[in-house]
């Protein structure tokens, strides 16, 4: 048994690796920093988009995909991980990576609709044949409905759940904030378990059977049906619910340094492209385009800005360190 | 290889007192630990291959041939080709200094050498976001010379560094106490130099202590999450390695292929645990030799 030999085998070994990592690092490549649930969306878009430009300029691009919850990815990308355009649940965590001056003030002017090029909102994934009988928001609150959803302090779209609760009960003949609040605590009390990003809370709900129904972003539900089996879940549309708009950006700081702010640029605005929009509505996305068309059901949508005067005051409000979260939740025993 | 201890040598053990319970106990007690080791230990090891297995081979080696999957396991071999001969180093110079010296701060080091044990991966990871990370310490100096540490390899690197830090000294550090220094005071003594020493003498004794350690730091380096995962950056096919991709084809709802990349890991262990099992053999004739 030779350690020097073995030694000397392994930082070789290194050595070729690392050298060949290095080689294979030439081409044009963009890292595209999203969120959980736009993984399968992304995939496809990258490779139109990739085909589109090849087409175009005759230079190849890869787009590098990194997915989790969005305020964890918009804190990565704060620390520096060098992300070309960030593509995240809601605007609030964009403004965060634009408050340590890595994107341009003003950013959400830049592209059309709020730069959302699509749009979502907050459904119900339920049991085959709903044996809980579940078609809106007030039967969440019944006793003995098991709810699934994340974590509002970590999870973009366990906020953007929380939300669409709220401005559902506010909305209700004599709806106010207090009773807004007793309603989403109600909500509450029947979440066993709380994780820490969507795609977490899809698997506590299909994977380990828990609960009776997810609140989910309607792309996501959507998307797990055609994972798992229409013959397992179905998707329960409720009459109203929040309109998401998961906006997207160029990182200034990032795509400046690089080299890439060019097609950055035509990356994203390739979202807005009928193609592109086509892509996000075949994922169950709602394009902002209305003539692409779409399966999903029509429902009242509320916006953030109306209903809760904007995503600074609603993060304020609701999810920050002592906000009406923390006062209304407190773990089941 | 030289048999430095031959089986006549061995001191023959003394009958077991401890076995004067009642059959009964004994079997109950020995019923209870295996069916508590089928229960935790050996069915989720079975669930693991037979998920992975579960649509044929072919899909097996497909779900392994795939780039981002092949990508991650190249990032957790050279991390692990990194880390386990750099903490090799490190582990036999601090073993080799505690056991067989005195000075000032000793125990000072024994206790820094098993900081990382007690720290909770999840810190383990952030520590060196918050040095190297964009608003860390010298962050904005690695940005302006355009070298990446965190969210990239090098990161990795460091916090499964950290991470396996002291598997390689604390195998070492009782097993060389236990052998003392009389062998080496006599190595001096006939004239060999300090490197002589190292390789002719304390070498060969520690060998099996040195392979224990080094398979337990390699299984540790390959299979870290927590801290891997907080200076990943998750980029497919560039800074996840093989947990994290398990993770992310979990979530991606294809548990097919995310059990067959965890088999990988599981393979991993049922070797690492073979080694070990015979390492610690050996160990045992050393000492007791």
């Amino acid at each position: 048994m030779n350690i020097k030999k073995i030694v000397t085998t392994l930082v070789t070994l290194a050595l070729a690796v690392s050298t060949t990592t290095a080689a294979i690092a030439a081409d044009i490549t963009l890292l595209n920093v999203s969120y959980d649930p736009t993984r399968e969306l992304y995939v496809d878009i990258n490779n139109a988009f990739a085909q589109q430009w090849q087409k175009k300029t005759g230079n190849k691009v890869t787009i590098k995909q990194s997915h989790g919850g969005s305020g964890k990815q918009a804190r990565a990308v704060i620390d520096g991980l060098e992300a070309d355009v960030v593509t995240l649940a809601l605007a609030y965590d964009i403004d965060a990576i634009a408050e340590k001056g890595l994107i341009k003030p003003g950013w959400q002017k830049e592209l059309p609709h709020n730069s959302s090029p699509y749009t979502s909102t907050i459904v119900f994934l339920v049991r085959k044949g709903n044996p809980r009988k579940i078609k809106n928001w007030d039967d969440l609150v019944k006793p003995g409905v098991s709810v699934i959803t994340p974590n509002p302090k970590t999870s973009g779209g366990a906020r953007w759940n929380y939300l669409a609760a709220w401005a559902y009960a506010l909305h209700q003949p004599g709806g106010n904030d207090a009773k807004a609040r007793d309603f989403v605590a109600k909500l509450f009390k029947n979440v066993p378990v709380l994780d820490s990003g969507a795609r977490g809370s899809t698997n506590t709900f299909v994977q380990r059977g828990l609960g009776d129904v997810l609140l989910a972003w309607e792309n996501e539900a959507f998307l797990a049906i055609n994972e798992l089996g229409p013959d397992k879940f179905e998707v329960v549309t409720p009459s109203e619910s929040i309109l998401a708009e998961p906006p997207v950006t160029v990182i200034d700081k990032v795509a400046d340094k690089r080299g890439t702010r060019q097609v950055a640029e035509e990356y994203l605005k390739f979202l807005y492209t009928d193609e592109g929009q086509k892509i996000a509505a075949k994922h169950y996305y709602r394009p902002i385009n209305t003539k692409i068309p779409i399966k999903l059901a029509k429902l009242k949508l509320y916006t953030i800005d109306k209903a809760f005067g904007g995503w600074q005051k609603a993060q304020k409000t609701h999810f920050a360190d002592g906000g009406t979260f923390d006062q209304i939740y407190a773990p089941s025993k | 290889m030289s048999a430095p201890v031959s089986s006549v040598h061995k001191p023959i053990k003394q009958k077991d007192r401890a076995q004067t319970e009642p059959a009964v106990v004994r079997w109950l007690l020995i019923a209870t630990a295996l069916v508590f080791l089928a229960l935790f230990l050996l069915l989720p090891l079975a669930a693991v291959f037979s998920q992975a297995f579960e649509k044929g081979l072919t899909v097996y080696l497909d779900a392994l041939k795939e780039p981002d999957t092949l990508s991650s396991i190249k990032l957790t071999l050279i991390t692990a080709a990194v880390t386990v001969p750099l903490n090799l180093f490190f582990g036999v110079t601090a073993a080799w200094a505690i056991a067989k010296f005195s000075f000032p701060g000793k125990n000072l080091l024994i206790t820094l050498i098993d900081l990382p044990f007690s720290v909770s991966p999840v810190i383990s990871g952030l520590i060196y976001v918050l040095i190297f990370g964009l608003q860390g310490w010298i962050g904005p100096w690695l940005q302006e010379h355009d070298i990446k540490i965190v969210f990239a390899v090098p990161g990795i690197i460091l916090a499964t560094i950290f991470v396996t830090f002291p598997f390689v000294a604390r195998e070492l550090i009782p097993l060389m106490e236990a052998q003392g220094k009389e062998e080496e005071e006599a190595a001096l003594v006939l004239g060999a130099s300090g490197l002589q020493t190292f390789f002719r003498v304390t070498l060969p004794n520690i060998k099996w202590g040195i392979i224990y350690g080094v398979i337990l730091c390699n299984a540790r380096a390959m299979g870290e999450f927590g801290a891997v995962s907080v200076v990943s950056g998750h980029i497919r096919g560039m800074t996840n390695t093989v947990p994290l991709h398990v993770e992310i084809l979990y979530n991606e709802y294809n548990y097919t292929a995310a059990f067959a990349v965890a088999s990988l890991l599981a393979f991993l262990a049922l070797i690492t645990l073979m080694v070990k099992t015979v390492a610690e053999w050996k160990i045992r004739n050393q000492v007791e030799g």
